[in-house]
């Protein structure tokens, strides 16, 4: 049967088991936009700007493990795309986006609404496409999210001129394709797995670190087999919580800049590390020459070039961590006596000391709504069992240090590029994947601006998130630095001229909240979390003046903290521990 | 290819780039410097890529390379015969004269190259173009086995 390359792009999406794609439509894409309306098998999402669109679809890959898709028009089409496809991009999201392109006799020439997709989208993608032949299109589509999707995962974008979605030709498309430049490694080397446990199982004071490719690689239950056979302490990166259970005594909290004071000292002073889908990235590490001196590294990856790009590493594994892990743990022994017994006991007696130290204790008699309280508090009121995507700053920090992820897809967030405007586009594709489910976006009143057209989004699709929007009246993150690092000029980090969000979210046919006492905090987001059926926009004015602690500053070692100012009134800087 | 150099702050020295006798694929020669760390980073990094069947080292074992050069010269009076004898020491060929120019090609490895331009000295030079430089292992080992 001939198709047109239209009908090729919508029947590939549908035949690769695709049900959603989230896209703004225009000229270029108009043919693929008539031929969505003729179908029923894959339901379009109108979002109302490329960026939600791209930021809705990479939602939904993190909620579900499926590839998230985009369809987009030409030139702004695509350039509104690029921060969606570079945020994931930096977090591995599997994603694939369909542009529109100006007709193949006009590429090159300037034509109305043409940019270089290929060229402007190349950094920031895992690959991208040109289709000039309708011939070429299904299998294309086929390579693409096979690319996405396997190996270390990443956006593909597909760019399919006018002509070519008119242009018709015989359709099938492929059970699989095979290239002969890409074909990802997913056992481990059997002869490193065999040394890395050698190595683990004699270590005094191990440390396993995880990241998102224990998330990404579905690798949770592997990975929470090995840590609990060892017994050794896990920490988790921001973009690796869930991948071990919060809850479990060995968990010892996130690491990092803003990580727990117990994480990143064990990281300190190990003597055996366990790297599992972790790319030893700056806000982890802090100052290289001061990361873990002691330590000899195993580090699992599916990407080679993540391994031994900013540390050395002993044991290099390349492998998917799934694979990896499984093969591992049919190495290590039930956990009988071990000779090194003695040690971890005593490795743990010493992270009890700094646990002791209670690194994320916050004010909890302040007359203001400490953010920290309110996290505590949605933690409480949803049973730990809400998605919870964020966006970037403070409150993504205090999300991430008092919502505690039991399960790997929960904590949605943008560690990698740190994109403002990504957490409320991310709950919509969070909610189109898992319609029954309670997702809440814990944001800010400078974030949340920048993609607030969504809303509209969400009242078009009836999705009922909760927005628990962290008021402080400032851009908090950069007000934080320019107190510590910049003498206290706050240079344009005050958020002046804010709307009224509670009217904002009206005006959108949502219903709008404002808390401003902590005595009220958990009765209204009891309430919220009460109307199950409407979105929900629940402003909390919080304590302007609070920071996120524990704090690494850019460039220190883990054994440089800035901790909480006790109530003393010493500044973090003078309570500098080690 | 460049982009990716440029993107991760490696140097690229020369790269040249055809098509072979498959005409799927094309080679590229790339010379660049850097620790063993960056050139294993390199090589992955290259290795990434969906688009690379296959990335070597040539200086891992003996290897051959060469490098065009196209230089156009002064040439008048005295150092008309002056730099015929040069070009010949150095094995080159003058392809093109005109009553006060040559035009002087020269192929080897890249620091011969270096050598022929500066041993020109005084000789004005107008114009040097290079291609880069094409390697090849040696031995009876080909890239694509
Ligand atoms: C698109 C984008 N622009 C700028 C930044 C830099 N930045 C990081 S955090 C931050 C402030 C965020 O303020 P808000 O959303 O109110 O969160 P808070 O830190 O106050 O919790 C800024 C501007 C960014 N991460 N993303």
């Amino acid at each position: 049967m001939e198709l047109t390359g239209a009908e090729i792009v919508v029947r590939s999406l549908a035949d690769e088991g695709v049900r959603h794609v989230f896209g703004y439509p225009g000229g270029a894409a108009l043919h693929i936009y008539d031929a969505l309306y003729k179908q029923d098998r894959v339901q379009h999402i109108l979002a109302r700007h490329e960026q939600g669109a791209t930021h809705a679809a990479d939602g939904y890959a993190r909620a579900t493990g499926l590839v998230g898709v985009v369809l987009v028009t030409s030139g702004p089409g695509v350039t509104n795309a690029v921060t969606g496809l570079a945020t994931a991009h930096m977090d591995s999201i599997p994603m694939v986006l369909v542009a529109g392109q100006v007709p193949t006799h006009l590429i090159g020439d300037d034509a109305f609404q043409e940019v270089d997709t290929v060229g402007v989208t190349r950094p920031c993608v895992k690959h991208n496409f040109l289709v000039k032949d309708v011939a070429d299109l299904a299998v294309t589509i086929k390579k693409a999210f096979f690319i996405a999707s396997t190996g270390r995962p990443g956006p593909v974008v597909i760019d399919v001129p006018k002509d070519v979605t008119a242009n018709s030709t015989k359709y099938s498309y492929p059970k699989s394709v095979k290239m002969r430049s890409y074909a990802p490694v997913r056992k481990g080397n059997r002869k490193q797995i065999k040394r890395a446990v050698e190595l683990l199982l004699n270590a005094e004071r191990p440390i396993i670190y995880t990241g998102g490719g224990v998330i990404q690689g579905g690798a949770e239950k592997e990975l929470t087999k090995t840590v609990q056979a060892l017994g050794y302490p896990c920490t988790n990166t921001l973009m690796g919580l869930g991948g071990f259970p919060a809850s479990d005594p060995l968990f010892i909290g996130m690491l990092g800049m803003h990580g727990t004071y117990e994480s990143n000292m064990a990281m300190y002073e190990c003597d055996v590390m366990l790297a599992v889908g972790a790319r030893f990235d700056d806000r982890v590490t802090g100052d290289l020459k001061k990361f873990s001196p002691t330590a000899r590294i195993i580090h699992v990856d599916a990407d080679p070039t993540s391994i031994g790009k900013n540390v050395r590493v002993e044991v290099p594994i390349v492998g998917e961590a799934k694979e990896v892990l499984a093969d591992m743990n049919a190495l290590i022994p039930d956990n009988g006596k071990r000779s090194n017994g003695e040690a971890i006991e005593k490795w743990w007696q010493r992270i009890k000391e700094w646990q002791g130290l209670k690194s994320l204790n916050y004010d909890r008699d302040s007359e203001l709504i400490k953010p920290q309280f309110v996290i505590e508090k949605l933690f409480e009121v949803t049973g730990g069992d809400a998605f919870i995507t964020s966006d970037v700053g403070q409150h993504q920090m205090w999300a991430a240090q008092f919502y505690h992820f039991d399960q790997p897809r929960r904590w949605i967030n943008s560690g990698g590029l740190g994109t403002m405007g990504f957490g409320l586009p991310a709950a919509m594709g969070v909610q189109i994947a898992h319609p029954e489910a309670t997702v809440a976006c814990v944001t800010g009143e400078a974030s949340v601006m920048m993609c607030i057209q969504e809303l509209s989004t969400c009242k078009q699709y009836d999705l009922p998130i909760k927005i628990v929007n962290l008021n402080n009246r400032y851009m908090g993150m950069v007000r934080q630095w320019q107190e510590f690092f910049y003498d206290r000029r706050y240079s344009h980090s005050y958020m002046d001229a804010l709307p009224d969000f509670v009217h904002l979210a009206e005006s959108f046919g949502h219903t709008g909240i404002c808390v401003e006492k902590p005595s009220e905090v958990e009765d209204a987001l009891r309430e919220m979390f009460g109307r199950k059926d409407q979105l929900v926009f629940m402003d909390f004015i919080t304590d302007q003046t609070e920071n996120v602690y524990p704090m690494i500053a850019a460039g220190a070692g883990h054994n440089e903290m800035h901790l909480q100012p006790l109530s003393d009134g010493k500044t973090p800087q003078a309570r500098e521990v080690a | 290819m460049a982009a990716l150099f440029s993107a991760r702050g490696y140097n690229i020295e020369s790269l040249t780039v055809a098509p072979t006798e498959d005409d799927t694929l094309s080679r590229m020669t790339i010379v660049t410097v850097g620790s063993d760390q960056i050139i294993e980073q390199i090589t992955k990094q290259l290795n990434k890529l969906i688009d690379v069947v296959r990335v070597i080292d040539l200086t891992d074992g003996p290897h051959i390379e060469r490098e065009l050069l196209l230089a156009k010269v002064v040439a008048k009076d005295r150092s008309r015969e002056e730099v015929k004898r040069l070009v010949d020491i150095f094995r080159g060929r003058i392809i093109d004269v005109t009553n006060t120019t040559y035009i002087i090609e020269l192929t080897g490895p890249g620091d011969k190259l270096n050598a022929f331009v500066e041993s020109l000295g005084e000789i004005q030079i107008m114009e040097v173009v290079r291609s880069g430089v094409s390697g090849i292992a040696r031995g009876d080992k080909a890239l694509r086995s």
